[in-house]
């Protein structure tokens, strides 16, 4: 019988999976986008770069060199396939691409492993050259030893914050504000949860921001009115403190991002259902806990199925590949109820994490009607308000339909949670009964100019002759 | 204060430089610098919003957003972000000229 196994992603949920296919003596295909394994976490930098792992990963360098070792040393034991990306599913096949040529690959178990990006809240002057998102401003610094500045700004909530705070610190990057839209009360309710969870992981958050305050860069709890200012680029960031005073700071660059969300859109290709999570405020695919879609065959891991982080998303990976082993009649290699264990601490930890770095959902309800909700298309928040005042669309695809809110290139992955935001509160909408955004093929611009492969796909363990 | 713009080198200063142009003018990155970072390196945006929405310099830098698509003079399009910088690359980060299109004004 053929057992075609198909991962999506090569960062740490993926390497796990196919590390654990691996051990069962199948061959999964992995399909990544990016040149190397590691993923956005533990992104390799490239050639010709020499900054041991430390530098690059600090306290969990260790763990980035060892997802590396394991995946390099999965090779000829699968049919690895870096700078390809599937762009699309259609029933039991993926559709891939590398550039140059067309492959379709059908599955009988599809891992995906899909990741995530920057969960964005839209601001003023957030399209100024000199504003990333704050996962983007980690990656100029661990893959290009760069600061996106010379002078830098990080705003939003979440562990990434401080993380990338201190990171750029350290570099020796000049780092003006820190700028947290939530509380100090907020944070206080979360911190109760990741205590009992993971008291570890708490304590290392707090001395990071133990190490920030000793950079001397100042750190704002329960920032307002936010927005960013500048000509033809970044030159400030303006806000409201907790008490009520308007500040500013210089700057030519910005980061910001609310912690992240997960990337869903092959997930829903392949006909995975969602399911809408309080906790995070955001829809996200219906899993079991070995990882089990809605769908017979998908498997979902890692951070593209629910924001555990790196340490989840490698006990996410072996548990969807032990989910898979079984699920195809194939002996366990390893017992899955301690990954399992340790899975709930970490959705115990992550629902803490949601309470302390809420989403600014009242800062996107009420996002001034000239600032730019879709960047993509250049849609302000004023000419979707008006589109939905005119149309009565009262859900976000009709929405998209009529704003192009969502419509472009990036697909709205950086305004769909913003404008469902504005949808429900000119509707008076309930976020959690409203649907999302329906994924289209190709999930990232391709060219036009993609040839088929001209030999059928690589044959797998277990192919009959 | 006025601020330079631009990305800052802080670390891996020590690799070959590379020869490039934007919009003609000769400029310098380093050998494993990505398109988007040899732009930013020098001050320079990526292209000019379609929607008359001013410069844009890209936002995600891992291939997602799709802000930092740029134009060579050869008539290519690339993801400046995900894309190495090579010898010679001429980037035309300026919009097209509109009234060159037949029936325009």
């Amino acid at each position: 019988m053929a057992r075609r196994i198909v991962i999506v992603g090569a960062g740490p949920a993926g390497i796990r999976a196919a590390e654990t296919l691996a051990m069962a003596g199948l061959r999964p295909v992995v399909i990544d986008r990016e040149p190397a394994s590691g993923g956005q976490i533990y992104r390799r930098p490239p050639p010709g770069f020499s900054r041991p792992a430390s530098a690059l990963y600090g306290e969990d360098a260790g763990k980035a060199t060892a997802l590396h070792d394991v995946f390099d040393g999965l090779v000829g034991r699968m049919d690895y396939r870096p700078r390809s990306e599937v762009f699309g599913i259609t029933g039991d096949i993926v559709h891939v691409h590398d550039g140059r040529t067309l492959t379709d690959l059908p599955f009988d178990a599809l891992i995906l492993a899909t990741g995530a990006t920057d969960r964005i809240a839209p601001l003023p002057g957030w399209t100024l050259p000199g504003v990333h998102s704050l996962g983007g401003a980690q990656i100029a610094l661990k893959s290009q030893g760069c600061a996106i500045g010379h002078r830098v700004v990080l705003i939003g909530s979440g562990p990434l914050l401080t993380l990338v705070a201190v990171q750029y610190a350290d570099a020796g990057a000049d780092v003006a504000a820190v700028l947290d839209t939530a509380s100090r009360a907020d944070l206080a309710r979360g911190a109760v949860h990741m205590m009992a969870a993971r008291p570890g992981l708490l304590a290392r958050g707090l001395r990071l921001r133990a190490r920030l305050r000793r950079h001397g860069v100042p750190y704002c709890n329960g920032v307002r009115d936010l927005r960013i200012e500048g000509a033809q680029e970044v030159e400030r960031v303006v806000w409201r403190t907790a008490g009520g005073a308007v500040r500013s700071a210089e700057c030519d660059g910005v980061g910001m991002g609310w912690h992240l969300r997960s990337e869903t859109q092959l997930a829903q290709l392949a006909g995975c259902a969602l399911v809408w999570d309080a906790a995070w405020q955001q829809s996200v695919p219906m899993a079991d806990p070995m990882g089990r879609s809605s769908r017979r065959g998908v498997y979902l891991a890692g951070d593209g199925v629910r924001i555990l982080g790196a340490d989840g998303a490698e006990f996410a990976g072996r548990l969807a590949a032990l989910a898979c082993l079984q699920d195809l009649g194939l002996p366990a290699v390893a017992d899955s109820a301690p990954l399992l264990g340790r899975m709930r601490a970490m959705r115990r930890f992550a629902r803490g994490l949601a309470i302390a770095f809420p989403y600014p959902d009242r800062m996107c309800r009420a996002l001034p009607d000239d600032t730019l909700l879709c960047r993509c298309e250049a849609i302000t928040a004023g000419q979707f308000r008006a589109v939905l005042a005119r149309s009565g669309a009262a859900e976000p695809n009709r929405a998209k339909s009529l704003s192009r809110v969502g419509m472009g290139r990036c697909q709205g992955r950086y305004c769909a949670a913003a404008a469902a935001r504005i949808l429900a509160a000119e509707r008076g909408l309930d976020l959690a009964e409203m649907p999302g955004l329906r994924p289209q093929a190709p999930v990232r611009p391709m060219p036009m100019s993609l040839r088929a492969a001209p030999s059928p796909p690589a044959r797998t363990e277990g192919d009959a002759t | 204060m006025r601020m330079r713009g631009g990305f800052r080198r802080l670390a891996e200063t020590d690799r070959p430089a590379v020869r490039f142009r934007i919009d003609g003018r000769a400029a310098t990155a380093l050998q494993g610098d990505t398109v988007l970072t040899a732009l930013r390196i020098n001050g320079a945006a990526a292209r000019i919003g379609e929607f008359g929405d001013g410069p844009r310099a890209g936002f995600c830098l891992m291939g997602a957003c799709q802000d930092c698509w740029v134009d060579l003079a050869d008539g290519r399009r690339l993801r400046a972000c995900e894309t190495p910088v090579s010898a010679g690359m001429d980037i035309v980060t300026t919009p097209m000229d509109e009234t060159l299109w037949p029936g325009a004004s």
